[in-house]
């Protein structure tokens, strides 16, 4: 038996360790991004110089190899479905029984003029970080576009570097579909205190390029100009099909898989952010595009191709951020603001806050975020899938939190703060 | 916000090059003529050193490149020049006017070096947003191997040396903290108070860069301040004042087997200061072994090893201040781990055998090894105390991180090391699956403890060698980690979260 796993993401090489844990076969891992896995999430701090980019891989050299684990760096050029084979771009030809694309995510880009010129990019891979060092290096003045996470990774990242920058912002308040305005207005402030220019309700018109056809300045739709030789852009990303749709499997955004991650082609399974569930997810939606999820997939998937039936299912919802020195959590569901069934709590404090969020028909907890509060992941989980009802006692919330050696929280105000 | 640029850090080093190549100049006239108060052979070598450093200077201003930082200020080319014509100030003391004049020039060597260094740390730190700031700390040519920063590493090491073996060469330096050794100790100063004033001037000023750089984390804050004051009062100020009330000088901060002459019998043991302490040498005595053996088996169990080596110690109060710069440099393979092991239990069983040997002869009245004790007593100090805890244990900060003697070498650490493994309520827990592996908490450990190893699949971090400073939990960008002290049960977990397949986190 040979797995050969497409990508060395966190989705295809969770898929390789768990396999490894429960299986003897064969294992190999093409990846012409990097020859070692790498934590794309710690790409800003080896830009910042808080890393470096050896400090990038999760384990050492050696683990693949004690593992049996054989890692190739080259490039798949071609699936070939009938034959069990992938050529690479070194021409050597790799034959499979099984297959796992595992091909992550590339950035958007929304047919801006000017969106393909030199200085102008995204940030997803370890190339897209060297070319950021090439051209930011006698950069002074940047833009970003894209009111999400990575948009204010970016900005602190070319702040930090010396750049003035500007973060270009569809919304009327940072994230405004997640947070309401008191959680919007924490990032607000951050942004200024870190010296970011934040122009909210700002969309991008085009990019203009200077006689060497690099970028120069960004409009806006409104017609702003704004001098920048570098622009990030960080509207969010899709799935990398490409290869999966030359191959001739089904692909909608992503490459179309079931439960069980099997795609239209049979020995052909599709894992982590390139992935589309046929029928949904039960949190709606069909696509996870998460450090977390892509981890949580490669296990399910790993177990599987190790012989276990499993499918399947999205944990409870979770995520994290941190918006320069602003930290953020949440778990569950949390709307922006209350409506008809949903009714929220916050306790707030200089720079902090908790938010839970209730179903008013029966008072159970829904979710909650924290900014600069942590929460414990595992009391979290418990409390909302149990769906705990009604006020929360101030044991609880200490339990809950995760709060440092001799931060004192005030538990007993928080939870009844918090409490429907 | 004020930004600076490489250009101003290019002409601060040009202004230093500039100073060391006239002073060099001024030095080498001055031995040529025997001028007072100059020395020629030591004016001639402090010109050479001159002359090398800018050229160290100039190589770093060519080839080495840094990031410019958002958080520099224009103070910082103004601080910067002072400090570096402190250093001057230090050379030229050394090449002979220290002696001649010992108040100005500890006010234009050792003070100004002070004075500077904090300035250019409260122009950097103060304006700058409270929050964790390692930018640059990987990339800044001065803590990455650069020209800058091999010079710094040759000459702590070459400090060092010259402290231990050839302290007549420092007697320039030495005869400026004259005027402070008469107030504190009511004597002349030696070497050996020189380097006490130098060590925790150092941890004093970088204590107070520690505790900006971390402000906005209050463990960081207490930890700080319990270093500094350890330091500063406990291993400088009071065994000085002793000296002046013709006490013996005891350091209550130290005990056996990191101080393994208080516990061992004998003139190269306590007996000098049974000798010379009477009854407050009796409390000494009683005091270290009480330490030793009591208190600290209790304090381990309760709060794990960081009670002493980074809330107490003064080696970990050099590492944690003077040291924070260096910390990505610590060897972290799992190969340097084994070696570790290997190491630092060997040198905590050389200190027992030893100890053990020495009191059996004092028993014995020297009946079955003569005098050998004396050189079992001597060749410890020399490769342990000298070479091991000293020249490279501070000396190599810039080359191999930090905490080298500490984590390869220091017999306390050891045997703390052991209890906190097996028996110690302490351990730093990790919450649920929020990792991100991004490898922050573990470029920061100065122990080189793979600390996201052990975060990503989440799992209880428990090492005999972690020393508790907690900076992983503070680096950490999701605040995953968390120190704690807690029940023994349960504590060893294993890989519970993420790993573990019949307990599922991410099922939740």
């Amino acid at each position: 038996m040979h797995i050969v796993i497409v990508g060395n993401g966190i989705a295809g090489i969770t898929v390789a360790r768990f396999v490894r844990k429960g299986s003897a076969a064969r294992i190999t891992v093409v990846s012409s991004e990097s020859p070692f896995h790498i934590a794309r999430t710690a790409l800003m701090y080896a830009y910042m110089g808080d890393i470096r980019l050896d400090d990038l891989k999760p384990y050492e050299d050696g683990f693949w190899s004690q593992n049996r684990i054989d890692l190739v760096h080259d490039h798949v050029e071609e699936v070939d479905a009938e034959r069990n084979m992938i050529r690479l771009a070194s021409g050597a030809q790799l034959e499979w029984d099984q297959l796992v694309l595992a091909t992550g995510s590339r950035p958007n880009r929304f047919g801006w003029p000017g969106e393909h010129a030199p200085g102008v990019q995204g940030l997803y891979s370890i190339q897209d970080l060297e070319s950021m060092e090439k051209w930011t290096r006698d950069c002074r003045q940047a833009a970003v576009v894209g009111g999400g996470l990575i948009g204010i990774e970016m900005a602190e990242m070319l702040r930090v570097r010396g750049m003035d920058v500007h973060l270009l912002v569809r919304e009327s308040a940072y994230m405004d579909f997640m947070f309401n305005q008191h959680e919007s207005d924490l990032i607000h402030a951050q942004v200024a205190r870190h010296g970011v220019h934040l122009h909210l309700d700002t969309e991008l018109d085009r990019i203009e390029t200077d006689a060497d056809g690099r970028a120069c300045s960004v409009v806006t739709t409104s017609g702003g100009v704004l001098d920048a030789s570098f622009v990030g852009l960080a509207v969010g990303v899709h799935p990398n099909a490409e290869l999966a749709r030359k191959a001739g499997l089904e692909v909608d955004r992503g490459i179309l898989v079931d439960y069980a991650f099997n795609t239209s082609v049979p020995g052909i399974r599709a894992v982590g952010d390139c992935a589309q569930f046929r029928d949904g997810l039960a949190h709606g939606r069909n696509i996870e595009q998460l450090w977390y999820s892509g981890r949580r997939q490669g296990r399910i998937l790993g177990r599987i191709l190790a012989g276990e039936q499993l499918t399947y299912k999205p944990a409870l919802f979770y995520n994290s951020a941190k918006f320069f020195d602003l930290e953020y959590q949440t778990y569950g569901n949390v709307p922006p603001s209350d409506s008809d069934d949903v009714m929220t709590r916050s306790w707030t404090d200089e720079g902090r806050c908790v938010r839970f969020a209730w179903s008013r028909s029966d008072n159970h907890l829904l979710g909650m975020n924290g900014f600069n509060v942590r929460m414990r992941h595992e009391t979290a989980g418990q409390l909302i899938r149990s769906a705990h009802k009604g006020a929360v006692a101030p044991d609880t919330m200490r339990t809950l939190l995760f709060d440092p050696e001799f931060s004192k929280l005030p538990t007993a105000a928080m939870a009844e703060a918090v409490s429907p | 916000m004020n930004t600076i640029a490489l250009e101003d850090i290019d002409r601060v080093y040009k202004r230093i090059m500039k100073v060391c190549l006239a002073v060099a100049g001024i030095l080498l006239v001055a031995a040529a003529i025997d001028l007072w108060p100059f020395r020629p052979l030591p004016s001639v070598v402090i010109a050479s050193l001159l002359v090398a450093v800018a050229s160290v200077l100039q190589v770093a201003r060519k080839n080495d490149w840094r990031p410019a930082s958002a958080h520099l200020s224009s103070h910082n080319a103004w601080a910067g020049s002072l400090t570096g014509l402190g250093a001057v100030g230090i050379m030229v003391s050394l090449a002979g006017a220290g002696s001649a004049f010992p108040e100005l020039m500890f006010v234009l060597g050792i003070g100004s070096v002070t004075i500077g260094g904090t300035w250019m740390i409260l122009a950097r730190h103060v304006p700058a947003p409270a929050g964790v700031d390692n930018h640059g700390a990987t990339s800044n040519p001065i803590s990455n191997h650069g020209a800058v920063g091999w010079m710094f590493g040759i000459l702590m090491t070459g400090f060092y040396v010259l402290v231990y073996w050839y302290p007549q060469a420092l007697e320039g330096l030495v005869r400026t903290t004259d005027p402070l050794s008469w107030v504190l100790r009511g004597r002349a100063a030696d070497h050996w108070f020189m380097y006490s004033l130098v060590y925790s001037l150092a941890v004093l000023v970088m204590g107070v860069r520690a505790w900006l750089k971390y402000r906005h984390i209050k463990y960081q804050r207490i930890r700080t301040v319990s270093v500094v004051f350890f330091q500063l009062i406990l291993a400088f100020i009071l065994p000085s004042i002793l000296i002046l009330f013709e006490q013996p000088e005891f350091y209550f901060t130290y005990f056996w087997p990191l101080k393994w002459t208080y516990l061992w019998p004998g003139d190269y043991g306590f007996g000098w200061i049974l000798a010379d302490g009477g009854r407050l040498g009796v409390f000494m005595v009683v005091w270290g072994a009480v330490l030793s053996f009591i208190a600290t088996p209790i304090l381990t169990y309760f709060y794990g090893k960081r009670w002493y080596c980074s809330w107490v110690c003064g080696c970990g109060g050099m590492a944690e201040t003077m040291g924070d710069p260096f910390r990505h440099l610590a060897p972290r393979s799992t190969d340097s781990w084994r070696l570790e092991r290997w190491m630092i239990h060997g040198s905590l069983a050389v200190i027992v055998v030893a100890t053990a040997l020495i009191w059996i002869n004092s028993a014995l009245e020297g009946a079955v090894f003569g005098s050998v004790s004396g050189a079992v007593a001597r060749t410890y100090g020399f490769l342990f105390g000298s070479i091991w805890a000293g020249v490279i244990g501070v000396g190599f900060y810039p080359f191999l991180g930090t905490r080298i003697w500490c984590r390869f070498g220091c017999p306390m650490a050891a045997i703390l090391g052991i209890q906190q493994r097996f028996f110690s309520r302490f351990r730093i827990t990790t919450n649920g699956g929020q990792c991100i592996s991004c490898g922050n908490c573990s470029t920061h450990c100065e122990m080189g403890i793979d600390v996201r190893w052990y975060a990503q699949r989440g799992q209880n971090i428990v090492r005999a060698s972690c020393v508790g400073c907690g900076i992983c939990s503070a680096v950490c960008p999701r605040g995953v980690l968390k120190l704690e002290n807690g029940p023994l049960e349960g504590r060893l977990n294993g890989p519970v979260l993420v790993d573990r397949d019949d307990v599922d986190i991410l099922e939740m």
